[in-house]
């Protein structure tokens, strides 16, 4: 879709590190861990940007961040212009109806105890100013069956329904207050392919009609492409490759990104005994002691002395239209099949 | 000996790929049904299912959202909801021996050692208020009368095993202080720690990346290779089962709808359902335009509709469909589809 309006969110240097602790008992820091180290982005009015990333590299960190739910150590977001990392109280509220969320786990995030149509209806209560006490019943089973579920399960509780359905829930919560910007973590990966489909043709759907921005983040590499326009790489905290979606999946320039890209499973059996794939060299390196200058460069086939010297920074590198992190960019197909 | 009739398709017969010629599958779930009372009524959630799985083999468990995956994989464990849950018929069959008819502290025998399970929601199966470590070093101490020491001493490797950073200095940490992917692979290594013959892995790689999804595949190839160990994956990725699964089954509404080895399903389904779901794939030549997507509703398992489950969404559906509930027919000697019109689907005409 195209996007050409004003940014709504805009990110500059965000970090955030969680002290690490040391001992059971008495719980002495002992270091920090560098979950998001330095990433700056825009997002424009009726965009997506997918985030895509090794598991523990700091993407709902980012999210949360995103969100105002993690205090930043570093940087600052702005919503729609106002900056939500220092902002409280009445002034949070207000910037938090704008940027909502749908969590990646909808078994924790889902009040066990609270029927589905007052999970639903529970940003109304928060900002009651946004549908008024009548029309709330209707405004959540309309919801329901936005996301696909029965609008007659409003009286069930979570505990009833599959891991699917909760996730729906989720998003259903996240459409309440009609958002001008939705961070998604993971918000389709516990769903059918089928059900997948349709929540991601919703998101579509209220992206045109609305003129939503999505955060979208994600491990499924088609799902990604299929709903961004443009998509962000992380490892380890950083942001290393930036561009739109055919850049990223025609034309990957990092080596992380061209390995990330040759793993991603084919749904085709034949043949599956034979299927290259760069295997990454040894393990993730702790975010509590990344290694010197570029990040990857303990897994990386491409390393030279300048990589543990020198930080490459995101930026345009010759012989590619888009940003990357890497001192030795270069453009390499890995996989003809997307 | 084995006197029961063989789930259908009769999959314990000699597998000339693999060598297995014992009649007696490992781990066979025979006409399960499980309900649920509930106040608005009793959910049935499986209705018949049947499936077998020999030593190293890897089943796949494909399925609408909603459809009894992993109340069957409950049912297995023996950790359904009490006392909602009701068995009222079939068997499970481990090694020959019904676990429906064993007492719990039998049962508690097999259950985390002899058959395993990684949960869905690995996110809340650890206990936030206890460390990481502590947690699993209770697992070795519990089962295997380790002392504590050594305990953490294999908290330790497990989490180096499916590659969490600085496993030693992460110890302490508590669930909410690692990653959804990482709560995942410790929940993957703490199931296979104790050398099940079975591990149920439900949705085992949902957080992860594709490259710690491989390796984790991988790691888990490795211990099947090496111990024998069958595994039940209950997965909508379809991408991981085209990858790794020997066979297939795909549940619809309770039941299981299709079955086959995983070439037969991709190359040409059998089933509507699964026919939707292999079309409902995101591909880069539908890009910005509508997926495919099945269209309707999941069946209400409070109200069953008498005939085929699938009937109010299926292209395929005649007159018949609402009125006689499909078998499993036979396709061959692997292989049934539950549908009335399973030649027209294999054929791909119309629909
Ligand atoms: N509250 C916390 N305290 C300490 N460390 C934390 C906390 N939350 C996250 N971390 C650490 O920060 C890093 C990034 O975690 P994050 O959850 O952002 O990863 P992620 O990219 O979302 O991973 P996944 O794909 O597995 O969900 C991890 O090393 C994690 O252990
Ligand atoms: N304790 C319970 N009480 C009432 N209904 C239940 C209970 N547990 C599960 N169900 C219902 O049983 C059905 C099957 O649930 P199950 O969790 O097996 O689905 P699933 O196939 O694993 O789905 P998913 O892919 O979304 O995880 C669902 O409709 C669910 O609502
Ligand atoms: S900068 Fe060096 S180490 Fe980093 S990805 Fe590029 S080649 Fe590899
Ligand atoms: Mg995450
Ligand atoms: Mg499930």
């Amino acid at each position: 879709m195209a996007a050409t309006g004003e940014a709504v969110l805009e990110v500059r240097d965000l970090v955030k590190h969680f002290p690490l602790t040391e001992g059971a008992v008495f719980r002495k820091q002992v270091g920090v861990i560098r979950a998001v180290d330095g990433i700056s982005f825009d997002l424009r009015r009726g965009e997506t940007l997918g985030i895509v990333g090794e598991s523990g590299c700091g993407k709902s960190t980012l999210a949360k961040l995103l969100m105002g739910l993690e205090r930043p150590t570093g940087g600052s977001v702005r919503v729609c212009g106002r900056e939500i990392a220092d902002a409280k109280g009445a002034d949070l509220k207000r910037v938090r109806r704008t940027i909502q969320m749908v969590m990646q786990d909808p078994y924790t995030s889902l009040n066990p105890r609270m029927t589905v149509g007052d999970i639903i209806g529970e940003p109304y209560e928060i900002h009651p100013d946004a549908a008024p006490k009548g029309d709330r019943r209707r405004r959540v089973q309309a919801l329901l069956e936005l996301v696909g579920l029965n609008p007659d399960d409003v009286n069930r509780y979570p505990h009833q329904f599959s891991g699917g359905q909760r996730q729906r829930i989720g998003i259903a919560r996240g459409l309440a207050l009609q958002p001008q910007i939705l961070v998604c973590d993971e918000p389709v990966s516990a769903l059918d392919v089928s059900i997948q489909a349709q929540v991601i043709n919703l998101l579509a759907r209220l992206q045109r009609e609305l003129g939503l921005a999505y955060v979208f983040i994600a491990h499924d590499l088609s799902v990604v492409r299929h709903i961004s326009d443009r998509v962000g790489v992380m490892y380890l905290g950083k942001m290393i490759e930036l561009g739109r979606d055919a850049e990223i999946y025609g034309q990957p320039a990092h080596p992380y990104t061209q390995a990330l890209l040759s793993a991603a499973p084919v749904p085709d059996p034949d043949g599956r005994e034979r299927r290259g794939r760069i295997v990454l060299q040894g393990d993730p390196p702790s975010p509590a002691d990344p290694p010197s200058g570029c990040r990857f460069r303990t897994r990386c086939w491409k390393a030279q002395d300048i990589c543990a010297q020198q930080e490459p920074l995101l930026q345009l590198r010759p012989g590619t239209w888009h940003e990357s992190a890497c001192h030795f960019a270069q453009v390499h197909d890995v996989m003809p099949s997307f | 000996m084995n006197q029961s009739t063989p789930p259908f398709p009769a999959w314990g017969i000699p597998d000339p790929v693999r060598g297995v010629t014992g009649t007696e599958p490992l781990l066979a779930v025979d006409d399960l049904h499980v309900e649920f009372a509930t106040r608005q009524g009793t959910v049935k959630a499986v209705n018949g299912v049947s499936y077998s799985l020999n030593p190293g083999e890897t089943l796949a468990v494909l399925g609408e959202s909603g459809s009894g995956k992993s109340v069957t994989a409950q049912a297995i464990m023996g950790i359904l909801d009490a006392p909602q849950a009701r068995i009222p018929r079939g068997r499970i069959r481990f090694r020959g021996t019904d676990l429906l008819r064993l007492k719990e502290d039998a049962r508690a025998q097999v259950r985390g050692r002899r058959i395993a399970m990684v949960f869905q929601d690995a996110l809340s199966a650890l206990n936030p208020v206890f460390t990481v470590g502590s947690q699993i070093a209770e697992m070795f101490r519990v089962h295997q009368g380790m002392s504590r020491r050594d305990a953490e001493a294999r908290a330790v490797e497990l989490m180096d095993r499916v590659r969490i950073p600085g496993a030693r200095q992460r110890l302490h940490d508590y669930p909410h202080q690692f990653s959804g992917g990482m709560r995942q692979r410790i929940m993957i290594a703490m199931a296979i720690a104790l050398d099940p013959e079975v591990l149920i892995a439900d949705e085992p790689t949902t957080a992860l990346d594709v490259t710690v999804q491989a390796q984790i595949m991988e790691l888990l190839a490795e211990v099947q290779r090496d111990s024998g160990m069958g595994m039940i994956l209950i997965t909508h990725d379809l991408g991981v089962v085209a990858d790794v699964a020997d066979k297939i089954v795909v549940m619809y509404g309770g039941r299981i709808v299709e079955n086959a080895l995983v070439h037969d399903v991709y190359r040409t389904p059998a089933h509507p359902y699964t026919k939707g779901l292999l079309e409902s794939i995101p591909r880069v030549d539908r890009k910005g335009r509508e997926l495919y997507a099945i269209s309707g509703t999941p069946p209400n398992l409070l109200d069953m509709p008498p005939g085929c489950a699938f009937a109010p969404r299926c292209p395929y559906r005649q007159d018949n469909c609402t009125t006689e509930a499909p078998p499993l027919y036979r396709i061959g000697s692997t292989r049934g589809s539950a549908c009335h019109y399973w030649r027209e689907v294999l054929d791909g005409s119309h629909g």
